[in-house]
């Protein structure tokens, strides 16, 4: 039986972070009240003209540098044209044979070797409006919020071979693109947008077959499973010798259903009609320029990774949880500059602070506020459970680390004379578990150390109060 | 003095004299509009009421002794593809008939910022498509020398208004012709500017690589005044150009013409070209040459080829242009219709008119796959050429002299059911909107039958004030300046 191989392209669309809109000065934000973000130019009124954004070309040009690109010095826009009620011109101002980033690649780690992925190119477009569709009505409203927004797209080369290999390239590329700051690629919001073009070949062949493109996938999660689903859609057709019935069309994910859905073929597929935009000049980039960002360029999460593992002695899954979002990595490293504890730090960061961040989406205490804890947990002034303590209430308070201590006296009990006290109360009160250990019962001894925890409270400094008790013991 | 026969000095003299006021001088016009207009069918709408509140504002100045600014309260008009705040702006199209912008154009802020006061809103072919001012919507502009004959295209309105007396100086635009032609055919001055020396923001677009907003006036000082007034650079059109705006062309154009080198293209003078024309702009080149300019005969291979580009990239453009009226946001909607597409069929179906509709046709046609090399990418490349058989011209010569129309104003119906006759009327202006430079029509003459004849000064980029010098002498010489405008028969 022949063995397959899957031959996959994206086209990843990424709203810019810019303030303004590309062609207005209207906000950006997303989840305004629909349509309060518009003007007459973003909404198409007759005689309007655009005037293009130049942060939209700075952080155009910052993500063809992050992505490796060639960066085109002389670029033009143009006029993509399709009546759609989304885009209020019926045309969409694009870049169409000159796009302003070419040639680049992302390297991406397959099973721990590198694998490069091609970058076609990236342009300039802007995004169209949203349309709400109302159940069980027949009416469908437009907000025009979206509209004129700057999207940069990417387009791959046919490299990746595996559902698995496109989301890692998806994370990779969302990585360096909210690092450098270009956009904040939350898939679910739609600042992220992946169209998959997939195509199914037999092992060992060089030619590509006809591809389908899949749209509408809104995670990585549904990347994953819309490609997984078309490869054995695909694959199943070729083995049954109906490879005849896979024809050139946009195929949509339906995710509640599982499974793709055509929407359009080859055969009607739109001619857009493309010709330079009129009322934009040739926009000509200066080398200097194209210097200047790259020099500005901020670590990038593969580089961030390897520094942090040789820096902080991390391990690869350390590094590589840390670096996923440059909030969190920021966050870290400022905590270990203050705590100097490295270690500790990425403990309390992989499960305390990712925890808190994966459910409140943001870290609720600073980098400083963390240092301090690790710091009293190290000087002895707490133990570590009563610190999980602290570290709850400094999430829900704006109290320090010190504040929280003093007035709820979590201070640790390291008083010789206390703690024997202690000790010898929780023996006198469990006289069988005394007798179990002295026949040979060691497990009870576990038991005997947690009532002395609590009976003080957890705030039992747990080394003295062990000695103590192993002493009385084997008295 | 006659309001119809009042120049942009007279205004300004007058108010600063105190001989009248504004409030008198917009009365007038405005009278004379609702008695003539009936029968010139010049004006979409009249915009009284603001017209007097803004002259009684500049009444008040004078009062008070303040200092007016240089064409505070000169009566003027638009033509209505430019954008004007709360006041409908129709393009003369059904599609727009109750369109009412929230937006004043770059040039209509201009206007307001110097104080000139806007009496209405002008008539002209449906979104500017048109050599004749039958293609409006409303009804067909007529030429005031003769009210059996059209006006020109597609600016007509403000030609034909202006010469009827409807306003001190007006404004209009030029996709390829459409300030030059009609000023040919009405007997007045009417300015091209270069590509980008006014805003075109809240110019409802047509050919927007071509389209560019100039005036016209009763002679060549009040042009160049009215032009001077809008000119600039403007943030919101980013093909406005920065620079060429400095100069004072009123104050230019009387330094004479001495040593000016004009070329005459032979292409431009032959087969097709009205006898009566041809020897009325002659007469022109032969006055300039008393002067003291330098004229010679050259070849320009231009005209056909550049008609034929003319018509592709305009058409393309505005077939994109012209996407956004779907009956949705804002325009004319059809009713009863069932379902998206066919609201957006309907409307346009119903909103457009046949001109309108064939430009669409043709341009969509001229960018579709399969045929973008042949025609638009063809087009754009005989552009190039364009530009640079006229970069080499304006080596040996400072401007080029030729008629501005190849015929006589022809009747009303005339040439209605020959579309390609009447792109024909287009001829020798549409390569100067190819190329982006300016140029100037201004009366040559008149026919044995009385109707004005035109000529053209083209120039290079940023010329204008070559221009103007010409012009100015040339209207000195020929003294067609003083000529009454021929209401009499109305």
């Amino acid at each position: 039986m022949a063995v397959y191989e899957t031959v996959i392209g994206l086209e990843i669309h990424v709203e810019l972070a810019t303030n303004s809109k590309i062609f207005c000065a209207c906000a950006t934000s997303f989840g305004d009240e629909p349509n309060v973000n518009t003007c007459p130019v973003c909404l198409g009124l007759p005689g309007v003209m655009p005037v293009l954004n130049k942060s939209v070309v700075e952080l155009a040009i910052k993500a063809g540098c992050s992505l490796n690109c060639e960066i085109n010095l002389i670029n033009k826009m143009d006029r993509k044209n399709y009546f759609y009620p989304d885009l209020p011109k019926a045309y969409q101002i694009s870049q169409y044979d000159l796009p302003i980033c070419v040639n680049g690649f992302v390297d991406i780690d397959k099973h721990g070797e590198r694998k490069k992925i091609g970058i076609t190119r990236i342009h300039i477009e802007e995004d169209a409006g949203k349309l709400i569709h109302i159940e069980d009505q027949n009416d469908t409203l437009i907000d025009y919020n979206r509209g004129g927004i700057p999207l940069i797209e990417i387009v791959t080369e046919p490299d990746i071979r595996s559902a698995e290999e496109a989301v890692t390239f998806l994370k990779d590329l969302r990585g360096i693109l909210v690092y450098s700051g270009i956009s904040d690629c939350k898939m679910e919001q739609g600042s992220m947008r992946c169209d998959v073009n997939i195509s199914i070949r037999e092992l060992g062949s060089k030619t590509l077959r006809t591809k389908v493109e899949i749209k509408n996938m809104n995670s990585m999660k549904e990347v994953y499973k819309a490609i997984k689903k078309e490869e054995s859609r695909q694959i199943e057709l070729y083995r049954f010798g109906e490879g005849y019935k896979i024809i050139q069309e946009t195929r949509r994910w339906d995710a509640s259903k599982g499974k793709t859905v055509s929407m359009r073929t080859k055969e009607d597929a739109h001619d857009y009609r493309y010709f330079p935009e009129p009322d934009l000049p040739k926009l000509i980039i200066s080398e200097g320029q194209v210097k200047d960002i790259k020099q500005s360029l901020p670590e990038l999460p593969k580089d961030k990774r390897k520094r942090m593992m040789r820096e902080y002695g991390l391990t690869d899954k350390e590094a590589r949880v840390l670096t996923e979002e440059k909030l969190v990595g920021d966050f870290y490293e400022a905590a270990v500059k203050l705590s100097g504890k490295p270690k500790e730090t990425a403990n309390w960061m992989m499960t305390e602070v990712l925890r808190v961040l994966k459910a409140e989406s943001v870290i609720p205490i600073t980098s400083k506020q963390l240092a301090e804890l690790i710091i009293e947990v190290e000087k002895g002034t707490i133990n570590r459970t009563v610190a999980k303590e602290v570290f709850e209430e400094m999430i829900n308070t704006d109290r320090s680390v010190f504040q929280i201590i003093e007035t709820r006296g979590l201070q640790q009990i390291s008083a010789q004379n206390i703690l024997e006290e202690v000790v010898d109360k929780v023996l006198t009160e469990n006289s069988k578990a005394v007798a179990d250990y002295q026949v040979g019962k060691t497990q009870s001894f576990g038991f005997l150390m947690g009532q002395c925890m609590k009976a003080t409270k957890g705030q039992g400094n747990p080394n003295k109060v062990r000695i103590i008790l192993e002493n009385k013991l084997t008295q | 003095m006659g309001i119809e026969s009042m120049r942009v000095k007279d205004v300004q003299v007058g108010l600063r004299r105190k001989e009248f006021s504004d409030v008198e001088l917009v009365k007038a016009y405005l009278d004379r509009m609702k008695r003539h207009d009936k029968n010139v069918k010049a004006m979409i709408t009249i915009c009284e009421e603001e017209a007097l509140e803004q002259a009684a504002q500049v009444d008040k100045k004078i009062a008070d002794g303040k200092s007016i600014k240089w064409m505070e309260g000169v009566p003027t008009g638009l033509k209505d593809n430019i954008c004007t705040r709360g006041i409908r702006t129709t393009c003369a199209s059904k599609m727009l008939m109750d369109f009412e912008p929230p937006y004043d154009a770059g040039v209509v802020e201009k206007l307001k910022k110097e104080g000139l006061v806007i009496l209405g809103k002008y008539n002209m072919d449906e979104f500017a498509m048109g050599s004749s001012n039958e293609n409006s919507a409303f009804y067909p502009t007529r030429n005031p020398w003769n009210l059996d004959y059209v006006p020109g295209g597609s600016s007509g309105g403000s030609a034909a208004g202006l010469a009827a007396g409807f306003a001190t100086v007006t404004y209009g635009s030029d996709t390829g012709g459409s300030i030059r032609m009609p000023a040919s055919f009405c007997g007045v001055v009417g300015v091209k500017p270069t590509y980008g020396t006014v805003s075109r923001y809240g110019l409802i677009a047509f050919g927007s690589s071509l389209d560019q907003i100039g005036s016209f006036g009763k002679n060549v000082e009040d042009a160049a005044c009215a032009l001077k007034v809008i000119q600039g650079h403007d943030p919101k059109d980013a093909t406005s150009r920065e620079k060429g705006y400095d100069k004072d062309y009123v104050s230019i154009m009387k330094k004479g013409v001495k040593g000016l080198r004009i070329g005459l293209p032979e292409e431009f003078f032959g087969k097709g070209v009205d006898p009566e024309v041809r020897n009325s702009v002659l007469e022109g080149a032969k006055q300039l040459e008393k002067e003291g300019a330098i004229v010679s005969s050259f070849s320009l291979p231009i005209p056909e080829s550049g008609l034929s580009a003319y018509y592709i990239i305009s058409s393309a453009e505005a077939s994109s242009n012209l996407g956004r009226y779907d009956g949705i946001r804002f325009g004319y909607s059809a009713s009863h219709c069932d379902d998206y597409q066919e609201r957006v069929i309907s409307s346009r179906t119903e909103g457009f008119g046949n001109e309108v509709k064939r430009r669409i046709m043709l341009g969509t046609y001229a960018l579709s796959s399969g045929y973008y090399e042949a025609y638009y990418n063809k087009a754009m490349m005989f552009r190039r050429k364009v530009r640079k058989l006229f970069q080499d011209a304006f080596e040996r010569y400072d401007a080029i002299l030729t008629p501005t129309v190849p015929v006589l104003p022809f009747k009303i119906g005339e040439k209605l059911g020959d579309p390609l006759s009447m792109y024909l009327a287009d001829i020798f202006t549409v390569s100067v909107n190819l190329a982006g430079i300016p140029a100037i029509s201004m009366p040559s003459g008149f026919s044995k039958s009385g109707l004005p004849i035109g000529l053209q000064l083209m120039g290079n980029e940023f010329s204008e004030e070559t221009l103007f010098r010409l012009a100015y002498a040339l209207e000195k010489e020929l003294a067609l300046d003083k000529k009454p405008i021929a209401m009499e028969v109305v």
